[in-house]
């Protein structure tokens, strides 16, 4: 059966191909729907099949890795010699990836379906959104390094595609290009900022062959079990890898492609920037989880990395007005607190946390999708207010997800953040100061989701006359209803011990970190008091942020105001986002741009090389108008020249 | 008289030949300096047949002759028209296939 | 001196005058007379060679049919004695001159100086081969199939010729 397991893969790949050369002239929006969600849909099949056939089977069985061909294969025999085959590695952890992001996509995709209803480019959407599930599916199945990259950057250049999908659309990017900046603008953002980070990955990567002499994880990894803990190379690859994943996880410094991600259709956000694409970075440091163990060095970056950005990016959450951005902060602090939990050496929280954000991120973004369709392409949630009454379903259903968000129980947030945020504080590679920085983030986290909630589904109705909302299509509030089932009891796969659970998550992944974790000989904990009172503190922490936030947002209007007033410096800041992009124009990017316009584009590329190639067209050109007077039309002259030539050629004769 | 004579004489004709056709502007002149440069080498064909006894060589000559003929008529013909076209038989002047 | 030396010389230094002279003559008529008196001592030369059916040929097709079609075209073309047409010394005469004349040595030191080897003569049989009879007989058997294919050239000489002088009818 686990030979199958190529199919996973390949059914997007046929989507998009099908979609991308005959799709478009299909006028027919339900059959392309129906392919483009069909061939996730069967993905999904095919990894849940198999999935429970894992869990038949005994926890050493699990791993399969099935080798379709060899892709790169040079110097055989030698030391340095490279043979990349593509390969799909189906185990615990690559299952568990597989299922959401072929689960969250389908339900994703559905919900397109009535989403795009009428869009011009409806079919290339699709394409897109297919080829960007088998780039996806190729990170999280790939049995090595380089097909892990190839996946990598597929799912930059369909962010970039998708981003950028209403091309000529006007968009608001703040500071740069004011009035002129569309939607292109912020996909070109979006994935030269991933490059940066795809640079460090790709110097991991050769590192990696340099050190271990392979690239497949195998291999490597099994190499990795004998080196010492503190292995200079081994800080470097994970710090490079590390900086590749905080570019396709938007994490410091390399995050402030997301907010402008949001240019992008919603479903589009919900699907890459919520659920699967941002957590390519977590996944990849959970694969070379034992490469991140053999570093504590690296593995403190990231948990400090993660918790900064946590709280940073929930600040900046807290004063923004548009409904999608709020929401594009929010996944940049809850991909810190992945991070966090990967720097406490807590791999399978932060998997744990991967699985509950896909459902309820996703949910909010659908949601939002289904409110902004009914406000007709109004985004300012200052512009909106009392829509319960016209949104049922997704006022009911985003409401469970901010409850999922704030770690409220028994929502599946609270079980996963809670997870974190104990091995925060309790984990020997954890302290108190990481705890204390992922409780306020929490507080916060409630706040501006419940700030969200109010002002846009509750109280008093801040818009025109004119508009007139209205429920969204069934296509769209099913997935909704869906996710929101999920978002209450996707935790209960991992109710910890403490509260008499068994924990199925952390003990699924268990043979995927037990290398790590032997490495860094971490010491199983009984269940403590401290852990109840921790728990307790962090539920009322949230609970906190919820009260002030409803009795703020719908009470006292006037509190906002007031605050906003008596600090308008931290209130300008937190607004524009710390002035982190116009730092990064102002020292990064003018910079280049100048350099590159006046040495590289005028120096070398019109003078050296056009030169070269001009220059020497035109010296053909003059040698030829020199020779081309030969040609005098007078046939004696050629006799001339004729003897002379039989003269040498006879004196030669004679010679010879 | 051994070969050589002959040999010679054909060689000492057909430079004059050569001559003429590199030399002359007129084309009826030119045109006479290739008939003479034939003949040279008609002459050197036959000293060479009757000193080895092959009537081949007279063969030849006899062949070259017939395309002589043909030649100097298709030849003529040309020149004819060359010169309603252009009035002149100044082969100078006729240089259109020039630069 | 032979009666054949002495014949050989005096054809000889006709032929080579009548060509200096030929190449050399302004008027184009006198130049063609200079050349019908070359192919004449040609003939002449081929008879010393027992060639007879070439001589006789020779005769007849250039001197008699060549020639006087090269006078037809020179009177057509009123060609008679341009003034005009006198010939300038020019570079391209000078090096065309010389390069003739290094070309003339060696076929000198080739002919006369080189020695190659040669099968032995066999002069005696130039005798029967030269004959109108012998040439008829090779040429309706061994050479028969040059034979008909030259007819066709000739009419293709013939057809080319017509074609290119005619005038064009408007």
């Amino acid at each position: 059966m686990f030979s199958y397991s190529p199919l996973i893969v390949l059914f997007p790949l046929l989507g998009f191909l099908f979609l991308g050369l005959i799709g478009w002239r299909l006028k027919n929006e339900k059959l392309i729907g129906i392919i483009g969600s069909g061939t996730v849909g069967l993905s999904f099949v095919v990894a849940a099949i198999l999935f429970f056939q894992m869990l038949g089977m005994q926890p050493e069985e699990r791993k399969h890795i099935v080798g379709l061909f060899t892709w790169i294969s040079t110097f055989t025999g030698t030391p340095s010699s490279l043979s990349v085959s593509v390969g799909y590695q189906v185990d615990q952890l690559s299952i568990l990836m597989t299922l959401i992001v072929t689960g969250v996509g389908f339900l994703i995709h559905v919900y397109s379906i009535g989403y795009m209803h009428g869009d011009a480019g409806f079919s290339r959407f699709f394409t897109y959104m297919n080829l960007f599930i088998f780039a996806m599916l190729n990170l999280v199945l790939a049995d090595n390094f380089l097909l892990m990259f190839l996946g990598w950057e597929g799912v930059g250049l369909c962010s970039y595609l998708l981003i950028g999908f209403w091309f000529d659309r006007k968009f608001d990017t703040g500071g740069y290009k004011p009035g002129t900046a569309t939607t292109s603008d912020a996909a070109k953002k979006a994935f030269i900022v991933n490059r940066i980070g795809d640079f460090g990955f790709l110097l991991g990567m050769l590192l990696i062959f340099m050190h271990f002499g392979s690239l497949n994880f195998e291999t490597v990894f099994g190499r990795a079990t004998v080196l010492s803990v503190g292995d200079k190379t081994v800080v470097w690859i994970t710090l490079l890898l590390f900086l590749g994943a905080t570019g396709k996880s938007a994490q410091i410094p390399l995050y402030v492609w997301l907010p402008d991600a949001m240019a992008g259709p919603t479903p589009v956000s919900a699907l890459i920037h919520a659920a699967t694409m941002v957590t390519a970075g977590v996944y990849m440091v959970a694969r070379c989880s034992i490469l991140y163990a053999l570093a504590p060095t690296t593995m403190q970056v990231v948990a400090i990395i993660g918790a900064v950005t946590a709280v940073m990016a929930a600040t900046i959450g807290l004063v923004q007005n548009d409904i999608k951005k709020v929401l594009a902060y929010s996944t940049v602090s809850q991909l810190g607190y992945m991070f966090l939990a990967m720097g406490v050496a807590a791999f399978a929280a932060g998997i744990f946390h991967v699985l509950t954000h896909a459902f309820f991120k996703a949910l909010l973004f659908l949601g939002s999708g289904a409110v902004i369709h009914a406000m007709h392409d109004e985004q300012d949630i200052q512009k909106m207010g009392g829509l319960k009454k016209y949104l049922p379903t997704t006022y009911k259903t985003f409401l469970i997800a901010a409850i999922a968000i704030s770690g409220i129980p028994p929502f599946s947030g609270f079980f996963s953040k809670d997870e974190i945020l104990w091995k925060a504080f309790s984990s020997e590679y954890g302290s108190v100061v990481l705890w204390a920085l992922g409780v306020l983030g929490a507080g916060l986290t409630a706040f501006y989701m419940f700030r969200l909630v109010s002002l846009t589904f509750e109280g008093e109705a801040r818009y025109g006359h004119d508009v007139h909302p209205h429920e969204a299509p069934k296509t769209m509030t099913i997935p909704l209803v869906i996710l929101a089932f999920l978002s209450v009891v996707g935790g209960f796969v991992g109710i910890p011990a403490s509260l008499l659970g068994g924990n199925s998550i952390e003990q699924w992944l268990e043979p995927i970190f037990e290398p790590a974790n032997d490495k860094l000989s971490l010491i199983p904990q009984a269940v403590t008091a401290g852990e109840y009172l921790l728990m307790a503190l962090s539920v009322a922490i949230a609970a906190g942020g919820i009260y002030v936030a409803r009795m703020v947002y719908l009470r006292r209007a006037e509190l906002a105001e007031q605050w906003k007033a008596k600090f308008p410096k931290i209130y300008a800041m937190l607004f524009n986002k710390y002035y982190v992009d116009e730092a990064y124009d102002a020292v990064v990017i003018t910079p280049t741009v100048k350099v590159s316009e006046a040495i590289l584009w005028k120096g070398v590329d019109v003078s050296i090389i056009d030169g070269l190639v001009n220059g020497s067209a035109k010296l053909i050109g003059t040698i030829a108008q020199g020779i081309r007077r030969v040609q005098t039309g007078i046939a004696q002259q050629y006799a001339t020249i004729f003897v002379g030539g039989i003269l040498v050629i006879l004196i030669w004769l004679i010679l010879k | 008289m051994d070969i050589q004579s002959y040999l010679l004489l054909s060689a000492t004709t057909f430079i004059i030949g050569v001559v003429g056709v590199l030399a002359r502007r007129n084309a009826i002149i030119v045109f006479m300096s290739i008939e003479l440069m034939l003949n040279s080498v008609n002459l050197s064909l036959v000293a060479f047949s009757a000193y080895l006894g092959d009537v081949r060589g007279q063969m030849l000559v006899f062949f070259a002759m017939t395309v002589a003929a043909a030649e100097a008529a298709v030849g003529l013909a040309i020149i004819i028209a060359l010169f309603r076209r252009k009035q002149t038989v100044n082969l100078d002047d006729i240089n259109i296939l020039k630069w | 001196m032979t009666l054949e030396t002495f014949l050989f010389y005096f054809l000889a230094i006709i032929s080579v005058g009548s060509a200096l002279m030929m190449v050399t003559r302004r008027n184009p008529v006198i130049a063609a007379l200079y050349l019908i008196l070359n192919f004449f001592a040609l003939g002449g030369l081929y008879l010393t060679l027992h060639a007879q059916f070439i001589a006789f040929i020779q005769i007849l097709v250039y001197a008699g049919a060549i020639m006087v079609l090269f006078l037809f075209v020179i009177m057509l073309l009123n060609l008679g004695d341009i003034k005009g047409l006198g010939e300038k010394i020019s570079y391209r005469k000078i090096v065309g001159a010389g390069l003739s004349f290094g070309l003339l040595m060696e076929l000198v030191y080739v002919f006369g100086f080189a020695r190659a080897s040669l099968p032995p003569t066999q002069f005696e049989k130039s005798v029967d081969i030269g004959t109108v009879e012998y040439i008829g007989r090779e040429l309706f058997t061994t050479f028969l199939f040059p034979f008909e294919v030259t007819s066709i050239l000739l009419l293709a000489a013939i057809v080319g010729a017509v074609i290119l002088a005619k005038k064009k009818l408007n």
